[in-house]
């Protein structure tokens, strides 16, 4: 028994454990989970343990979805949807709000279970899980009350597959199904193998609120069991997790028709500049690479700090490691809890030894680890050089590494110098300075002057390999809602390319034409030195370079080069595209002509000219937006170019389906390589004369004429294009598709359509043009 | 039981030269000193014994304070009384603990005397508030006899007020010589400087007029005279905190710090402590260099560990008035 005598001389904190009992007493109860399909739970079926992570000690026993158990989950949602997405919106908002407010009813009980199966701390659990979780649940019940207004032509995707991980299981679920059902989607959702309780607890929630059957189904396994939803006959795969999973989901999916959204992994730059508040900095980190033991996708994972600060930061921040509490996640004191599992565990040891034995340091809180259980003491390691394993790798364990730069301009390299671009802080007292780096950095989320700041009306996700897609916002919503697509049309047969000289097929009279590949503003010959015969039926048109991947290679390269244009203003672009529209305008007859020599539609070139205008209209209108989230928080959602897109013309309207293709992407600011109809090239080769003359910047657009489906596959292959539009055959998209998880590139494949109808142009292409950089800036003096 | 039986001597801080160099270029960053002051609270929790134990410390640490027009020699007399026995008896007992009293008495300066006379032979210092407190718009002449008025008078604790102005003009030079010359008055009696934060405004005001009182030979810093609009907060704390703690790694000193006025509840007291005890670390939990300058509290503090020790809610009525 403690007594208040000698406490007052220790001054200790002394135990302040949450109770558990209700949570353990509802485990005891269940002992064995099956999945929650069609408003029930099944029957056990072959389980695997779920252990405590803080203990070792067992807490139920779940079980392994089968493929029969995942076809079961989806047919019980697909049987569900027609009526769930039916219902007025009002009627799903008031679903939608009933979890939300049950979530709150439940929030002590499923914080505890979130500590129990995760090891989280209690603190993060109760004070910013769950809430995040309610949170989540109302502002998406606002959603579906508005989607009609909101989204007039929209429809629900249809039924959606969901696989979510072990580092915030109930956030993520939440994350995942709120927006989907908003919509009007069902769901099968998979928890995480080692984290699947919280789950099924929302399970018996969905229940209690009398949510219709089938409209939220739990199955619950390991990676097997996501690999069955994957290739299940679903309409949508959500999915966060490792880069490495999301990889082989990507290639899973390609062709499919599944529309996809892949929130993965990071290694996020946390930059603190000489001018900061350091203390502040210290305690982003604490909020950083400590929150939730490190297991954090988007935690600020790699400390770049200024020369001139590093010394005095890296005292500060030993400082404050000391002052860190590790140990049982259930006591309110505990700012470091158990890493999820000793697999988990293992792995952060070994990648810290690779770090250690590559010459980084380790400084490390010499905190006392529990006698059992999976614990890491916190830490970062300094002498981090950016070859060092450490620096590349994501460790998902609460050490940062420390690096220092010069200049800002090496800030910025530094903070780019990653596969990864999910999320960065910034740290400085100038907002100027901000402003320019969180223009810079590539990444998906930015906060200045703090870190891991969400809400459910920001967009969440990342850049380059951290995935594509958005969670939260108005942007979120989209990802779970499908326009309406124009009727496929056929496109012509792309013709055999011959390199072979074509004896008496002469051309029309007058002076030899020649057509080049367009790359960095200049004409060149093609690397390989081929050419290919051109033919409109019989009738001969000429010759086209016969491109290979050395040209699509040089393209990306010029494309690079003109990163300029992405930094210009809307209104810079759309000089351009008005001027390229004038300038076509004045060649239109030319133009004309040609498209009927190859027998093609004249009016090609009138609806191009106004495709232009339309894209130099929008060029300065198609903006970001200010999101509602926390007070005296500005938090800016601002499309933002991929930077290189690729982009594969259909074989059809070789004017107009280059012009719609192309205008919409450089009107953002991408700077593109475009492979133009590869039947009728000389449309878009007969283009570069006119943007030639309309002062667009060399690299800006560059042309490569040859086999359509080859070309493309070296672009979706590229690991330095960043988009890649493919509109082609079903198998050449579901190459582009496969091809593309190399850099895991948003991809758009999209069918031939009528170039000249309502589905040939529009904000959707804008949007597939751009990604959303979401900046937050919380402000006050 | 003393104000702290193990209670070490810190060196007392000679003050330093005024060097701008030590405050000028500071970043304060308001919405993160936000956010860590309204995550404390949350970070760390304190039960049963651990918090009783910190509410006794509260006690011990606090200025037991009464500043009003209405201040009279017998109401300070009773105010003493509570300092001498801030808790009933069988609370007391509860505890395990044989005596606990607050940490000083503070007074108006013509109310030193009653004071001194009030609290004999317990060994509880009385604190004189002091140059023309609150405003400090006297001429310096007047607030430094003003000083030397109430030493005389017995007071081993002069609270004295910075002048606003010369902080919000940016002369911060000024601003120290006026302060050194305060601290020159006080003579052997320990000088806090009141900031008055909330008419300083900005954090960065906070932590330069920290820096300028320490620097000027301060032994505590204070938030405020409890007459601002905006009294002692968490944020004004937190930077507080963190100017001295970079004065003591600058000098090796350590001051002290008295968040004051606006504190009314026990859950306050903890919320300073848990500040104390994170930022800057055991030391800052004894009454010689932490000091909660409170009225009410004490009351709210009593009625927890009346709980404590009975297990029933209890009333105020039956404790004694401060």
């Amino acid at each position: 028994m403690a007594l208040v005598k000698d406490i007052l001389e220790t001054m200790e904190y002394g135990p302040a454990p949450e109770a558990a009992a209700e949570v353990l007493a509802w485990l005891k109860a269940r002992r064995r989970f099956g999945h929650f399909i069609d408003g029930g739970f099944t029957a056990a079926g072959k389980t695997f343990a779920i252990d405590n992570p803080a203990t070792g000690e067992n807490l139920a026993e779940v079980t392994q979805g089968t493929a029969a158990d995942v076809a079961a989950a989806v047919a019980a949602a697909r049987a569900a949807q027609p009526a769930w997405a039916a219902l007025p919106g009002h009627e799903r908002a008031k679903w939608l709000y009933a979890l939300a407010r049950h979530v709150q009813k439940r929030d002590r009980f499923l914080a505890v279970l979130e500590v129990l199966d995760n090891g989280k701390p209690i603190r993060e659990a109760r004070d910013i899980d769950v809430p995040l979780v309610s949170r989540h649940f109302y502002h998406h019940a606002g959603w579906a009350e508005m989607l009609a207004d909101e989204f007039p032509d929209a429809v629900p995707v249809g039924v959606c597959g969901q696989i979510i991980p072990w580092n915030f299981p109930l956030l993520m679920l939440a994350w995942k199904i709120a927006p989907a059902l908003a919509a009007g989607n069902t769901v099968v959702l998979k928890p995480a193998e080692y984290t699947p309780l919280s789950a099924l607890a929302f399970a018996e929630i969905c229940a209690e609120v009398g949510l219709p059957p089938g409209v939220v189904n739990i199955v619950t396994g390991d990676g097997e069991t996501g690999a069955a939803l994957v290739a299940a006959p679903v309409d949508k795969i959500a999915f966060t997790g490792s880069t490495e999973v999301g990889r082989i989901i990507r290639r899973a999916t390609a062709g499919t028709g599944k529309k996809l959204t892949l929130e993965l992994g990071g290694k996020s730059p946390f930059i603190v500049f000489a001018d900061a508040d350091l203390d502040a900095a210290v305690e982003g980190v604490v909020d950083a690479i400590w929150f939730n033991q490190g297991q954090v996708c988007c935690a600020g994972s790699r400390i770049l700090v200024a020369e001139a600060a590093e010394a005095d930061f890296t005292a500060r921040l030993t400082a404050r490691l000391g002052k860190l509490r590790l140990g049982d996640p259930l006591d309110k004191c505990t700012d470091i809890g158990a890493i999820v599992h000793p697999v988990q565990l293992a792995r952060i040891r070994d990648l810290v030894a690779q770090g250690q034995a590559a010459g980084a340091q380790l400084v490390q809180a010499e905190c006392q680890l529990p006698a059992k259980g999976s614990f890491f003491a916190p830490g970062f390691m300094t002498g981090v050089h950016p070859a060092n394993p450490v620096a590349v790798e994501e460790i998902f364990g609460p050490v940062a590494t420390l690096t220092s730069f010069r200049t800002l301009d090496e800030a910025v390299e530094l903070a780019n110098n990653t596969r990864y671009g999910l999320a960065a802080s910034i740290w400085t007292e100038n907002i100027s300075l901000a402003l320019d780096i969180a223009a810079r950095v590539k990444a998906g989320v930015i906060w200045v002057n703090a870190t891991n700041l969400f809400d459910a009306g920001a967009g969440f996700g990342g850049m380059r390999e951290s995935g594509f897609g958005r969670e939260g916002g108005r942007e979120g919503m989209a990802e779970y809602l499908k326009l309406p697509e124009p009727k496929p049309q056929p496109e012509a047969a792309p013709t055999r390319l011959d390199a072979a000289p074509l004896p008496g097929t002469p051309a029309a009279p007058g002076i030899d034409r020649t057509a080049k590949i367009y790359i960095g503003g200049a004409q060149k010959r093609p690397d390989g030195g081929y050419s290919y015969a051109v033919n409109a039926g019989s009738t001969h048109l000429g010759l086209a370079p016969l491109g290979n991947r050395k040209d699509i290679r040089n393209a990306v390269e010029a494309a690079h080069k003109a990163a300029g244009w992405g930094k210009a203003t809307g209104h810079n672009r759309a000089q351009v595209l008005y001027f390229i529209a004038e300038n076509l305008s004045a060649r239109a007859a030319e133009f004309a002509a040609r498209l009927a020599s190859a027998g093609g539609d004249a009016a090609e070139v009138e609806a191009s000219i106004r495709r232009l205008f339309y894209y130099a209209a929008q060029a300065d209108k198609f903006d970001g937006a200010v999101h509602a989230t926390k007070s005296a928080h500005v938090t800016l959602a601002m499309p933002e170019p991929f930077g290189v897109m690729g982009i594969a013309c259909p074989n059809a309207a070789p004017l107009l389906g280059f012009v719609s293709l192309v205008a919409p992407a450089i009107a953002m600011g991408n700077r593109v390589v475009a492979i133009p109809a590869q039947s009728m090239p000389f449309a878009a080769t007969d283009l570069y004369q006119v943007f030639d003359t309309s002062d667009l910047p060399g690299g800006v657009v560059n042309i490569i004429t040859g086999a359509r489906d080859e070309l493309a596959k070296t672009l979706a292959q590229h690991d330095d294009v960043a988009a890649m539009w493919y509109c082609g055959s079903a198998e050449g998209g579901a190459m582009v598709e496969a091809e593309s998880a190399g850099n895991l590139k948003a991809t758009w494949t999209l069918r031939n359509r009528d170039w000249q109808g309502p589905g040939a142009q529009g904000p959707r292409f804008l949007a597939r043009a751009t990604q959303v950089k979401n900046i937050w800036v919380p402000y006050g003096e | 039981m003393t104000p702290d039986a193990k209670t070490p001597q810190f060196p007392r801080n000679p003050g330093h030269a005024f060097a701008a160099d030590w405050f000028e270029r500071v970043a304060v960053n308001t919405p993160a000193a936000g956010r860590r002051s309204e995550s404390l609270a949350g970070r760390r929790s304190l039960k049963k014994e651990w918090q009783a134990a910190w509410l006794v410390n509260a006690i011990r640490c606090m200025d037991l304070t009464t500043l009003a027009g209405d201040d009279t020699p017998d109401r300070v007399a009773r105010l003493c009384a509570k300092a001498r026995r801030p808790l009933a008896d069988h609370i007391l007992a509860g505890l395990g603990l044989e005596a606990v009293q607050t940490g000083a008495v503070c007074v108006y300066p013509t109310m030193v005397a009653p004071a001194v006379k009030a609290l004999a032979g317990s060994g509880i210092p009385v604190a004189s508030v002091a140059t023309g407190f609150p405003a400090g718009l006297m001429p310096l002449k007047l607030r430094l006899a003003e000083i030397h008025y109430s030493v005389e008078e017995g007071a081993a604790e002069i609270d004295i007020v910075i002048s606003r102005g010369l902080a919000l003009g940016g002369e911060w030079a000024a601003l120290h010589d006026e302060i050194a010359a305060m601290r020159e008055a006080a003579g052997a009696a320990h000088m806090k400087a009141i900031l008055a934060t909330g008419e300083l405004r900005t954090l960065r005001n906070v932590y330069k007029a920290s820096v300028v009182a320490m620097q000027a030979g301060a032994d505590f810093i204070k938030t405020s005279t409890g007459k601002e609009g905006v009294n002692a907060t968490l944020p004004v704390s937190l930077i507080m905190a963190r100017a001295l703690r970079d004065y003591g790694a600058r000098t090796g000193f350590k001051i002290g710090f008295k968040p004051a006025g606006g504190m009314k509840t026990a859950k306050d007291a903890l919320a300073w402590q848990v500040l104390m005890m994170e930022e800057l670390g055991r030391d800052w939990l004894r009454p010689d260099l932490f000091r909660l300058g409170a009225s009410s509290m004490l009351g709210d503090i009593e009625r927890q560990l009346e709980h404590f020790v009975t297990g029933r809610y209890a009333s105020s009525s039956r404790h004694a008035l401060a």
